[in-house]
């Protein structure tokens, strides 16, 4: 069995008592990486020297002083490529940021060195995480360890993948709509999408930026918590952070579901659930009640309007986030172009993808002068709405439960040519954007072989109440350590 | 108005003035707000530069300085304000965006009086915003057919308040004056050095003509590109006389962007109507909204310093000085310092007033220094000034030593004491020299004494020739008349 089976907690437990050193732990995962990723494409860039080096130094720290080294101290973890890394090259999946070399990190990978983590590389994603299957990266596919004919989700594809085949021990992913909570669900890991302002987006190249959040993908309940509890927090360098307790992740984790009130979303049951999750999503109910958790139905009676009101407001952000991708400082430029208009044409058009510039067009025309109050005004408006859906369930129940997709991983191909059939892929998670609450998925069970999620909402700043739910799922469950095909190593 | 004499038409101007704040560092970020002379690229940060993933951070000290400038020019302050995102393309604009103010800027409605020819005019303020300045472009030779230009982003997120005057104005002179005063108050409150060539004020006019007596707006031509008092005023003359010539031909202006040439001395047209930018406002998701509390709000207007209307208003009722002389000491907070240091100190005003206004300006305008810059503190001119007071120095001399103290830096009262060019108003040194006078100048003494009194001035010429502008000018007339008895003295 591989180290990177198991969870961060005994894993930082073995590293203390000296059963094995970071290093060792490291050229593991990047052997695991060598051998495995070729088939499943999670990885955009490995970073061996700057793992082991992080690797070398975390074994003196935990040498020096075992007791006080942190517990994410000598663990091996990676970031999706929307995430800064400085002196390391970041795409965001996209030709446009090819080449493109920040001068800083993003703040989340500032904390989690100074932890100690090991950087193991940058990972695959959607093109500026604009997508639900990591088919719109410029650079791969990133396939599902499950079956190399479906999807990995996405957008942060890569960042689950690479969970589920046990290449790192928990990965970074950004959230806009979904974009953590679907692939964790394909891919059978724990993603969790945290409270709007929880967690810092310095650094984190935008896609909408009233919408994203970064959040942690890893192979179990506690070990998301564990992540999250080091990067949540208010950063001076992020004015839409929140100061907020962060020790119930932890703290209240283990407290049960006995007397908790969980609310079924009587409209997330009615757009066309495939049965197989269905199946799991109503097992894992009973599995809940059976630990005497109280389930009500609750209504969200504003979601049918949601996805459009989501694709309104978020192509509008990206339309004004990607104008400064305009080939001046960054990427391959305009070789060639004699005017202004021609450079910045042929940098935007040789850069971006269809889904891209299609996003950034819905977006421009949203926001120009004779159509923003149709459609800008009348999207935010609907927002709101949404969230007051959410205050209202919030009143009578403490967390709301639904499956995380309408279906499980679909195959490689079958949505692309459907924009509005991929879009309605995020229809359960982009509510929870759009109302800026928290939401874990966890595996719940399988349905043809492909792993299903358990989507757990939570109120505002509601994380440690998700993650307690998770956990005894998860405990029940008992699908967690089960290894998908393409993460069996050969050595 | 020259430009409109004997005409039906009446011009209607409103300024919309950009004003960088003196802030230490940038709006969004902690590069510094002083950027000139930095070599280029240096004064930046990912925030500044743009770079993917970076975000903005208020700069609570350019929220102050714009609350205190639309305080001083009787602003309202909302109690809810937010940024906006202005999203356009232009390679010194490193996001594709400007985070400004759109539809709920920091302050709206208020005023600003200004004084023209003797009469106060009262000029409205639509609004004070904030908003973060763009960088700078180098071109290869003329803009149009440059090989390549070249983008220094120092500047880029340094604070810009933006100032938009009602249209208001009704000549060129008007407008002119009107900037002045606006530049002179953001000068007093310490939010901008005033320095319009280097940029750091700037000045764009909404200008059209209607009818005399019209309530109706005419159609409105937008003037750029004017870097200076005099352009102002030239640029606006030139446009008001444009707009009359097209009018009075019965032609129709069309609404446009015109910039001032100031090689061809006019006006010439950029972009119309119909080429208009299309920013697609929208609120700024990087930064939430801001609330001013009214608590901050009068902390900031009791802050505010004597404005420059109330202290010229005070020198002519507490120091007794004429109009001209009051507006001219109280130009900048640094000339009403000195002069009021000075004052303290113990010289009469009228003295200190003529003195600074006279010999040490001079003297200053002559090296190119600002008054508070020169080696002369208003200490050293007090102790100076309270010898003239005193007589115990001529104004001739004063002005000498003056002049040798602005140069060295010495001290100028020092200097009479130590080589002696004290005034003489000892009667027998005094007499000594008139004896002398009128020995080498007998024909003098007889023009005099034969009725002609311009003799009498040659002959105390000479005696304070020889007293090196020492003696006493009283005694030395006193003594003359004495020696040189007149029939019917």
């Amino acid at each position: 069995m591989s180290l990177l089976e198991e969870p961060i907690r005994e894993l930082s437990r073995r590293l203390r008592d000296r059963e094995f050193s970071a290093v060792e732990l490291t050229q593991e995962a990047l052997a695991r990486a060598e051998e495995l990723d070729p088939a499943l494409g999670a990885f955009l860039r490995v970073t061996p020297e700057l793992a082991l080096a992080a690797a070398a130094a975390a074994d003196r720290r935990l040498r020096e002083d075992p007791s006080s080294a942190p517990i994410l101290c000598g663990i091996p973890v990676a970031y999706k490529d929307v995430i800064c890394t400085k002196g390391v090259e970041t795409t965001a999946g996209s030709q446009i940021l090819h080449g493109f070399v920040p001068p800083y990190s993003a703040t989340v990978v500032d904390r989690l060195s100074a932890l100690g983590v090991v950087p193991l590389g940058k990972l695959n994603c959607d093109e500026f995480a604009m997508g639900s299957s990591n088919e719109n990266s410029s650079y791969q596919l990133t396939r599902n360890p499950w079956d190399p004919e479906r999807v990995a989700g996405g957008s942060s594809g890569g960042s689950a993948v690479a969970v589920a085949a046990r290449l790192a021990c928990a990965t970074l992913g950004s959230d806009t709509g979904g974009s953590i909570r679907l692939p964790a669900s394909f891919s059978g890991v724990v993603g969790a999408k945290p409270t709007y302002g929880r967690v810092s987006r310095y650094g984190l190249i935008a896609f909408a930026s009233s919408l994203d959040q970064i959040g942690p993908l890893a192979k179990t309940v506690e070990d998301a918590a564990l992540v999250l509890t080091a990067i949540a927090g208010q950063d001076p360098h992020d004015s839409t952070s929140v100061m907020a307790p962060i020790d119930g992740f932890l703290g209240e984790l283990r407290n049960g579901v006995k007397g908790l009130r969980l609310g079924i979303p009587r409209e997330y049951l009615e757009v066309g659930l495939d049965p197989g999750v269905r199946e799991v999503f109503e097992q894992s109910v009973k599995t809940l009640e059976g630990l005497g958790a109280v389930t009500q139905e609750v209504s969200l009676p504003t979601t049918e309007y949601a996805l459009a009101a989501y694709y309104v407001i978020a192509p509008a952000e990206v339309s004004s986030n990607l104008a400064r991708m305009d080939g001046v400082r960054f990427g391959p430029g305009f070789p060639g172009a004699t005017t202004l208009k021609d450079a910045y044409e042929q940098a935007r058009h040789n850069g971006f993808g269809a889904e891209v510039r299609r996003r950034v067009i819905l977006g421009t025309y949203a926001l120009s002068s004779g159509y923003y109050d149709a459609y800008y005004l009348r999207a935010q408006k609907v927002r709101t709405l949404v969230a007051q859906d959410f205050d209202r369930a919030f009143a009578e129940v403490d967390a709301i439960i639904s499956p995380t997709a309408p279906t499980a991983a679909f195959k490689v191909g079958e949505r692309t040519a459907d924009p509005l059939a991929m879009y309605a892929t995020d229809i359960l998670t982009l509510p929870a954007n759009l109302a800026g609450i928290s939401g874990v998925s966890v595996p719940a069970g399988f349905a043809n072989g492909l792993p299903v999620g358990l989507q757990i909402l939570g109120p505002y700043l509601g994380e440690a109440t998700c993650f307690r739910v998770g956990q005894s799922l998860e405990g029940e469950a008992a699908v967690w350590n089960r290894l998908p095909p393409l993460a069996v190593a050969a050595k | 108005m020259s430009q409109l004499a004997d005409s039906p038409w009446e011009a209607v101007i409103g300024l919309e003035v950009h004003a960088q704040l003196l802030t230490k560092s940038k709006m969004f970020c902690s590069c510094r707000a002083d950027y000139l002379g930095l070599p280029p690229n240096s004064n930046t940060c990912p925030v500044c530069l743009g770079l993917p993933g970076a975000l903005p951070v208020i700069n609570e000290e350019g929220i102050r300085l714009t609350l205190r400038t639309a305080l001083a020019l009787n602003c309202e302050i909302p109690e809810f304000t937010k940024f906006d995102r202005k999203n356009y393309f232009y390679p010194d604009l490193p996001k594709g965006y400007q985070i400004s103010q759109y539809d709920l800027p920091l302050s709206l409605n208020g005023w600003l009086e200004f004084e023209l020819e003797g009469h106060v005019v009262r000029g409205g303020i639509t609004r004070v915003h904030l908003e973060e300045d763009t960088g700078t472009l180098h071109h290869a030779g003329e803009i149009q057919n440059s090989a390549f230009s070249l983008v220094d982003l120092n500047r880029a997120g340094v604070p810009l308040m933006e100032i938009v005057g009602e249209p208001d104005l009704r000549s060129a002179a008007e407008a002119r004056a009107y900037l002045a005063a606006l530049r002179q108050l953001l000068i007093y409150i310490g939010v901008n050095d005033g320095n319009m060539d280097e940029g750091s004020l700037r000045c764009d006019a909404n200008i059209s003509l209607r009818p005399v007596g019209a309530d109706a707006l005419g159609v409105k031509v937008e003037i750029k590109n004017m870097n200076s008092f005099r352009s102002v005023l030239r640029a606006l003359e030139y446009e008001l006389g444009r707009q009359r010539e097209v009018l009075d031909e019965g032609g129709k202006l069309s609404q446009e962007t015109r910039g001032w040439s100031e090689l061809e001395q006019r006006t010439v047209s950029q972009r119309s109507k119909e080429e208009a930018q299309e920013y697609r406002y929208f609120p700024e998701p990087d930064l939430p909204p801001l609330l001013i509390s009214r608590a901050q709000v009068e902390e900031v207007r009791s802050g505010l310093p004597e404005l420059p209307a109330a202290r010229r208003e005070r020198f002519q009722r507490h120091y007794g000085l004429a109009d001209d002389q009051a507006l001219l000491v109280t130009a900048r907070p640094a000339d009403s310092e000195y002069f009021e240091a000075v004052v303290a100190l113990g010289v009469t005003p009228q003295l200190a007033a003529n003195w600074q206004l006279g010999e040490l300006q001079g003297l200053c305008n002559s090296a190119s220094l600002p008054i508070e810059e020169c080696r002369v503190s208003p200490a050293a001119l007090a102790d100076l000034l309270k010898m003239v007071q005193s007589q115990e120095v001529t104004g001739k001399v004063a002005k000498e030593v003056l002049a040798t103290a602005f140069e060295t830096g010495e001290s100028a009262a020092e200097m009479v004491r130590s080589q002696g060019l004290g005034q003489v108003s000892d009667v027998e040194e005094i007499s000594a020299m008139v004896d002398q006078a009128l020995a080498r100048n007998a024909k003098a003494a007889a023009d005099y004494q034969a009725g002609n009194d311009r003799a009498l001035q040659s002959l105390v010429g000479a005696v304070m020739g020889m007293s090196k502008g020492r003696a006493k000018a009283g005694i030395v007339q006193q003594l003359l008349r004495e020696r040189l008895p007149r029939p019917g003295d």
